[in-house]
């Protein structure tokens, strides 16, 4: 299964290669990665794409968290989310195909960004299957270049707070439960 | 370090004089290791860290900083790894760029992988020729990263002061490990305002989590319910300070111990509930105790491969209660009925009241009569003509027992011989075996027990090396005469890279390729270098040696030249379950290997 997890971390040099440093060594699928500013001055946000089990998630949550300039960590994936990326697209035009595609992204709600005699570039906003689907509309057309953002996610209402609040990760319970009402993951310190 | 120890060397930095002060960025280094309570510093110079060398002249003038001369680096880190060890103190290395700084990369990578603090400082090329393949450059920060807690390169004296704070903190703090400070040589040359009162800040790094109440309660319920209970110790007890919480649970509840390689003494090996060290090389009994227990309580330690074994048949009958600092440990391997993550100096006496008296004789009857069936003595006592590595063990055990010193450190370096010091070296305490666990270093003994006895000159250090690994770092016999060092050295020679030979013996059809070993004589080697030194090949020499070794001030070298073909028994093959091992033979039997023999 994939997973959407979101890291926030100091922005300092080498940051990046630290987290990717990290998950290359400790074996890690990673299927997307992206890095940008936060609404924080000084702190960047990366959202990350892992596909595996439960425990491989619960493990790069840990392991995330251990690099020092980590702040905080979050898996997404169990809560409502906006997920998006972006793909420019240079698709092969005649004049006979390019109204057809001009339609296609037309259906798509994307936008035509450039325009010349035997090609055009498209931009596409969306879930990662809606652009996944124009892709595969455009591929007989011939795409001559491509490229997409990865995976970006904002939880949806209030779910995420601000960098500093507390990890959910990271902290654990405080309060006593009656033995057996507890779920394995809380039992066990996970996420 | 413990967590109230952390503390006290906190309180002590607040003490100090904080009024900001102009100087170098290379004495700023110095400034910062005095308040962080540094006095020994292991390390070799070169082009890119002169400054900082330069710098430290007025420091070991007063007195306030000695420099040991390392001959490599590698063992400037086994040295600082060596004297944490032996103190639980922050150890401190230095060296220069380039290969400087990449020869102390196995030292930092054994420190990584043991959770010993140390800060290590290296010497980059100037900030306007980094990136230009400079004379003397590497990337020493991307080639460190993945064997550190954390590095930082500095390329502004202005962030020197708080960057060596950080790392301070870092290295001590929590789950202990080494950080790597890579300064440029401007930024050393460069003067700038040095202060040390800084909070502080890092976000998102929470050395001491704090435990959760209801998981602890649930695993007193667990402890509280079981029949056949059993504790695995690891090195976490040592570093929490926790032996005597440990043997005091252990005492309560009637829960024998077994421990890892590095937690050995956590609780003393002559207790009757001690069953010594698991895993790949401990006694069949303590395996067997693994698997047979009805609830398995981890204490300090991370399930690597050797103690465990086939991770699908470890333990299967156990509920498992996993007590760890480190979250990312917990389910890393093996996933726990119940952890509880946090300080073990703060959990385990928390749990002591939590969990009820009682006795277990049908579990601890079980285990005694396994015990009676796995006779080491059959080997101890084994009187032949030959000199057997169990039998100089041994005897180094009973010799230090009688030795004046007190306290009695023993440094193994990596191999069989490290497998026999754990198994026939009885130790009374937690650490006083100090040995390269995780990353398995040949050539640690040596150097770690100059950074051993540099901490403690009144300590006995016996270092116990096979004729190998002591051939990897035996360039560092010099600093024993340099620094007037009594460390003691036990070599037991046989010819070979014993533990690989072994492994082609019994898993490769004894095909010895490459590992036959060339040693020099050894006792004319020590000569040269002013040590002196004995050759031992009889069983009737031995404790003459160690007594003669322990009459003679100063350094002393023992070539202990023993049976060729000997192996570590029981043995678990690589990928079998714990319990699937290889017996120990009787004398006189063939030693050979016919597949997994189960053995209950």
């Amino acid at each position: 299964m994939k997973y959407t997890l979101v890291a926030w971390m100091r922005d300092k040099p080498g940051v990046l290669s630290r987290v990717s440093g990290m998950l290359r060594r400790r074996n890690f699928n990673i299927d997307s990665l992206q890095v940008s500013h936060s609404e924080t001055p000084g702190i960047s946000r990366m959202t990350f794409v892992v596909d595996g089990d439960e425990r491989v998630v619960d493990q790069v949550l840990k392991q995330m968290q251990k690099v020092v300039d980590v702040t905080r960590v979050e898996n997404i994936s169990d809560q409502p989310t906006i997920l998006r990326e972006l793909a420019l697209i240079r698709v092969r035009t005649t004049a006979d195909t390019r109204r057809e595609i001009m339609q296609f992204a037309e259906i798509y709600r994307a936008q035509i960004v450039d325009i010349s005699a035997d090609s055009l570039v498209i931009q596409i906003v969306g879930a990662e299957d809606k652009v996944d689907s124009l892709i595969d509309l455009l591929d007989r057309f011939g795409i001559e270049e491509m490229v997409r953002t990865g995976r970006v996610a904002l939880a949806r209402g209030m779910r995420i707070g601000s960098h500093k609040a507390v990890s959910s990760v990271w902290k654990a319970r405080s309060t006593p439960v009656a033995n057996g009402n507890r779920s394995e993951r809380e039992k066990t310190g996970g996420v | 370090m413990t967590r109230s120890k952390a503390k006290q060397v906190d309180s002590h930095r607040q003490s100090l004089n904080s009024t900001p002060r102009e100087m170098t960025g290379a004495q700023m280094v110095w400034e910062a290791l005095v308040a962080e309570g540094t006095t020994v510093v292991f390390g070799h110079p070169g082009g890119a860290i002169l400054p900082t060398y330069d710098a430290l002249a007025p420091f070991e003038a007063s007195g306030a900083i000695h420099h040991v001369l390392v001959r490599h680096e590698q063992c400037a880190g086994h040295m600082a790894d060596g004297y944490a060890r032996a103190t639980g103190d922050v150890g401190v290395c230095i060296a220069t760029s380039g290969p400087g700084a990449t020869n102390l990369v196995t030292g930092l990578a054994t420190a990584q992988m043991d959770s010993i603090p140390i800060v290590a400082i290296t010497g980059q090329v100037p900030t306007n020729l980094l990136g230009t393949d400079a004379f003397q450059e590497s990337d020493v920060i991307g080639v460190t990263q993945p064997v550190c807690k954390h590095n930082y390169l500095v390329t502004d004296v202005n962030e020197l002061p708080l960057i060596l704070k950080e790392a301070f903190y870092i290295a001590r703090e929590g789950r202990p490990g080494p950080v790597l400070i890579d300064i440029c040589k401007d930024v050393q040359n460069a003067k700038g305002i040095f202060r040390y009162d800084f909070e502080i800040d890092l976000p998102g790094f929470e050395p001491w989590p704090s435990y959760d109440l209801g998981s602890l309660l649930d695993a007193a319920q667990i402890i509280n319910a079981a029949e056949r209970p059993l504790i695995m110790a690891g090195h976490g007890v040592k570093l929490a300070g926790m032996s005597q919480e440990l043997l005091e649970l252990v005492e309560k509840a009637e829960i024998p111990v077994v421990t890892t390689l590095l937690g050995t003494g956590d609780i003393p090996e002559t207790h009757p509930l001690s069953l010594g060290m698991g895993g790949m090389h401990g006694e069949a009994f303590a395996n067997m105790a693994v698997q047979g227990c009805d609830v398995l309580i981890a204490m300090g330690m991370r399930f690597d491969d050797r103690i465990t074994g086939r991770l699908d048949k470890f333990a299967k009958q156990a509920k498992i209660i996993h007590f760890e600092l480190d979250k990312a440990e917990v389910g890393k391997n093996v996933m726990p009925t119940v952890a509880v993550i946090g300080d073990l100096g703060e959990t385990l006496p928390a749990l002591l009241p939590l969990v009820s008296e009682r006795r277990h004789q049908n579990w601890t009857q079980t285990l005694q009569a396994w015990r009676g069936d796995t006779a080491d003595s059959d080997i101890i006592n084994y009187e032949g003509d030959e000199l057997t590595p169990p039998f100089v063990i041994r005897q180094l055990w009973h010799a230090t027992n009688t030795a004046k010193q007190q306290r009695v450190l023993v440094v193994t370096d990596v191999g069989q011989h490290q497998m026999w010091e754990s198994q026939y070296f009885i130790h009374e305490k937690a650490g006083q075996l100090l040995t390269s666990g995780g990353l398995g270093t040949m050539g640690f003994a040596l150097p770690a027990a100059i950074g051993a006895q540099m901490s403690d000159r009144n300590a006995l250090v016996w270092a116990v090396a096979g004729d190998g690994g002591f051939q990897m770092t035996l360039q560092e016999l010099i600093v024993l005469q340099q620094e007037k060092l009594p460390v003691k050295i036990a070599i037991i020679n046989n010819g070979f890279l014993g533990m690989v030979r072994q492994w082609q013996q019994i898993f490769y059809d004894k095909r010895y390729v490459g590992t036959p070993i060339l040693t020099p004589d050894l006792v004319k080697l020590a000569e040269a270098y002013s040590i002196p030194a004995l050759r031992v090949t009889k069983p009737e020499q031995v404790v003459a040696a160690y007594e003669q070794a322990h009459a003679t001030p100063g350094p002393f070298l023992i070539d202990f030249r023993v049976k060729e073909e000997v192996n570590v028994y029981p043995m678990v093959p690589p990928g079998a379950a714990v319990d699937e091992l290889i017996r120990r033979p009787k004398p006189g039997m063939v030693q050979g290997y016919s597949g997994v023999q189960p053995s209950w």
